[in-house]
């Protein structure tokens, strides 16, 4: 979806449940059962919504965000001057690497920007060098060095 | 940091795509994993609370929810008042990422990142604003990269499995 798509049609019920979703979810038997109870709804019917909301990328992921760097990994954000002509090609080049966990289009000479994530410190320096050997082109890469805050629930 | 252990492992593998949609999520995964149900709650809630997990929930497309524009605003701060300065712009309610990171010069003067979204790009410049009314002469310039597209947003992979 791009910048341009209309926003997907939600109703009031799918709004609530995408504000739900973003705080705590619960770690017990049922815990869909007693997020549809506490929205006023019923466990089939969040579930369907969430399914639906997942087939039309409304919703990109649910489940638990993993810190991969107290697991031992890293996150480093990166990018690329990608030419005009070449960014679909380039864009294509980057996607196939699973170590590229998200990936943006920006206005600006550096235009495509992507978030690495690896299993190890290590895996970095190797998903760079794949990168710059598959584009021909220089990776700029822009490890956090300190993070002051990160809390990324947007109210629908 | 500590390598993680293997049943850290493995839960990240098993649902780094997404919690099952099943009314026992928790029990299909602890059958997927051969522990049981109680060891997979236990160890989600241990994880969660060293910040393994940041948190267990749904990512929107911020397009689809109506974040039409999304601004990544970026500013060359003193070094020396970095810090003190990135954590007040932190705290502002609108800033949803904020880290220090290295400049590329003389490319990229850059040194701070606060990721702003609202409904429209006059939004987020209004809030720019209110950055730089805060960095004050700390800051010698800025930019804002406003995404356009989103090209990739699959998350965390590893195993891998794709």
């Amino acid at each position: 979806m791009n910048a341009r798509s209309p926003a997907a049609p939600l109703d009031e019920l799918d709004r609530r449940i995408i504000n739900a979703l973003q705080g705590g979810f619960p770690i017990s038997d049922e815990p869909y059962r007693e997020v549809a109870d506490s929205l006023g709804t019923t466990e089939a019917e969040l579930l369907a919504r969430l399914q639906r909301m997942l087939d039309t990328k409304v919703l990109t992921r649910f489940g638990p965000m993993f810190q991969i760097e107290r697991l031992g990994g890293r996150f480093v954000l990166a990018a690329l001057a990608v030419p005009e002509a070449r960014f679909a090609e380039v864009t294509a080049q980057v996607n196939a690497l699973p170590e590229v966990a998200h990936n943006y289009r920006r206005e600006h000479a550096l235009n495509m920007w992507f978030v690495l994530a690896t299993e190890t410190p290590e895996g970095i320096a190797q998903a760079i060098a794949r990168i710059e050997a598959a584009t021909g082109l220089p990776v700029f890469a822009f490890p956090k060095l300190r993070e002051f805050f990160v809390d990324m629930r947007l109210k629908a | 940091m500590n390598a993680p252990d293997d049943l850290d492992r493995r839960l990240v593998i098993a649902t780094q795509a997404g919690l099952p949609l099943v009314p026992r999520p928790y029990d299909l995964l602890a059958e997927q994993l051969g522990v049981s149900p109680a060891e997979v709650k236990a160890r989600l809630a241990a994880m969660l609370a060293s910040g393994r997990i940041r948190r267990i929930g749904a990512v929107p497309n911020h397009y689809a929810i109506g974040y039409t524009a999304n601004g990544m605003s970026v500013w060359d701060v003193d070094d020396a008042h970095i810090e003190a300065l990135g954590q007040a712009i932190g705290r502002l309610d609108f800033v949803t990422h904020c880290y220090e990171r290295p400049r590329r010069l003389p490319d990229w003067p850059y040194n701070l990142f606060a990721m702003v979204h609202a409904g429209d790009r006059a939004t987020v410049q209004a809030r720019v604003s209110e950055i730089a009314a805060l960095l004050g002469p700390a800051c010698r310039g800025h930019d804002v990269l406003f995404s356009t597209e989103i090209l990739k947003k699959t998350g965390l992979r590893i195993g891998g499995d794709g």
